[in-house]
């Protein structure tokens, strides 16, 4: 019972803080606020997910996922090779060997959405569903033709997406052709380029999304499992302008001069 | 009543948002839960994702001089706090409360930081147990 008190307080904080942190909001240079548009909420648009939208801190995994139980064999091997800064598989800082924080890599998807899910903007066209992330400043094309996957793609960082409404008010989107250099999290959890990614983006208002990621993975996973679960998302006013969040190669470099080089333990 | 529930989900929140430093490097090296309070003269304020780097010299107890380097989190986090490219620069006389590292070295992360002026600028929370950041369970 306390332990589900704790869980409602935190929750409840996690949608009411933003709201009052918006009384710092510029024109220029936001980081990223969940206050709603102003103005009466009105009914969602139909097949319509145009928008700047925010997940708060529930977008963020710092710690990423304890899935061990879950790993093949080759699993197993390939995240023994992978050595986090977070999570059950910590590991020193001098061992560090993330892409992203160490060397400047791209974060790749789906780890754009399961360690840095910043504030995004959906645009649409005729044909595509446009991602464009204030993380990396990486954007995304989900194709929404009717075209199918490619059967045998070289990889991509951010693979290849196609969309469809399973209803006016949900978004299903596949994605294939992922490249297995980036990893799927802060804990350093590996990938194949056979993997399968469903994002499901569901319209439970005209201010809230709910976005439910599941990943197939036969060759490092036993079975598909579910790291994002009907996450809450919440839109963002129209005009609001997304600072950049750049993790380059310099930057990263010159993290392991001034820091990691001399915070190792061994 | 009203004002002292929404402190409480806003302490709760401030948590949350705490938990994202050192998400992209781990927080192995520090000796979390420790605080230092160094007096020192800014010589470097670098505004960088993924996080900023305040240097600075202090006496720091060792008998000398050490040049140190604290880290915060991304301009997109501390903006909100308050924070900004132009919140230090060389030469200005701070006061620097931070977790440092296990080794002994002069590096660490920045708690808060009062400025020249008075004026107190915080980047995070202590860590404690209770805010050490759990591994979510999958959802099968």
């Amino acid at each position: 019972m306390r332990l589900h008190f704790i869980v409602f307080i935190i929750a409840s904080a996690t949608l009411l803080v933003p709201g009052r942190a918006h009384a710092q909001m510029k024109s220029w240079n936001n980081a990223g606020l969940s206050e709603p548009p102003k103005g009466p909420s009105g009914p969602a648009p139909r097949r319509d997910l145009s928008g700047i939208w925010d997940a708060g801190p529930g977008g963020i995994q710092p710690t990423g996922y304890n899935v061990a139980a879950l790993f093949t064999p080759r699993g197993g091997e390939m995240a023994k090779a992978n050595k986090p800064g977070n999570g059950p598989r910590i590991a020193d800082v001098s061992e560090d060997n993330d892409p992203l924080s160490t060397l400047g890599d791209p974060a790749g998807f789906p780890r754009i959405l399961l360690y840095e899910l910043r504030p995004f903007q959906i645009v649409q066209t005729a044909k595509q569903v446009l991602m464009l992330y204030m993380f990396e400043k990486r954007w995304r094309v989900i194709w929404t033709d009717g075209r199918a996957l490619p059967k045998d793609p070289d990889p991509r960082w951010y693979g290849y997406s196609v969309g469809r409404w399973e209803d006016d008010y949900t978004l299903v989107v596949q994605s294939f052709g992922l490249d297995d250099r980036t990893w799927l999290d802060n804990a350093g959890n590996p990938h194949s380029t056979s993997m399968r990614v469903e994002e499901r983006y569901h319209r439970v208002d005209r201010e809230t999304l709910a976005l439910t990621v599941t990943l197939e993975d036969p060759l490092i996973y036993t079975k598909p499992w579910t790291p994002l679960n009907k996450l809450p998302i919440r839109l963002m006013p129209n005009d609001t302008d997304l600072m950049e969040m750049v993790p380059s190669a310099s930057e990263a470099l010159a993290y392991r001069k001034e820091i990691a080089s001399q915070a190792k333990t061994k | 009543m009203k004002k002292t529930l929404f402190d409480i989900l806003a302490a709760a929140a401030l948590l949350l948002v705490s938990v994202p430093l050192l998400a992209h490097h781990g927080a192995a090296a520090l000796d979390t839960g420790k605080e230092v309070t160094l007096k020192g003269t800014v010589t470097e304020w670098i505004w960088s994702n993924p996080h900023c780097f305040l240097k600075f010299d202090a006496n720091d107890g060792t008998g000398t001089v050490r040049n140190w380097a604290v880290e915060t989190q991304s301009p997109t986090s501390m903006t909100p706090r308050g924070w900004s490219r132009t919140s230090f620069k060389a030469g200005d006389e701070v006061t620097v409360t931070i977790e440092p590292v296990k080794n002994g070295q002069p590096i660490g992360r920045i708690l808060h930081v009062i400025l020249p002026n008075g004026q107190k600028l915080i980047a995070a929370n202590p860590t404690t147990p209770e805010s050490r950041p759990v591994a979510p369970v999958p959802v099968q």
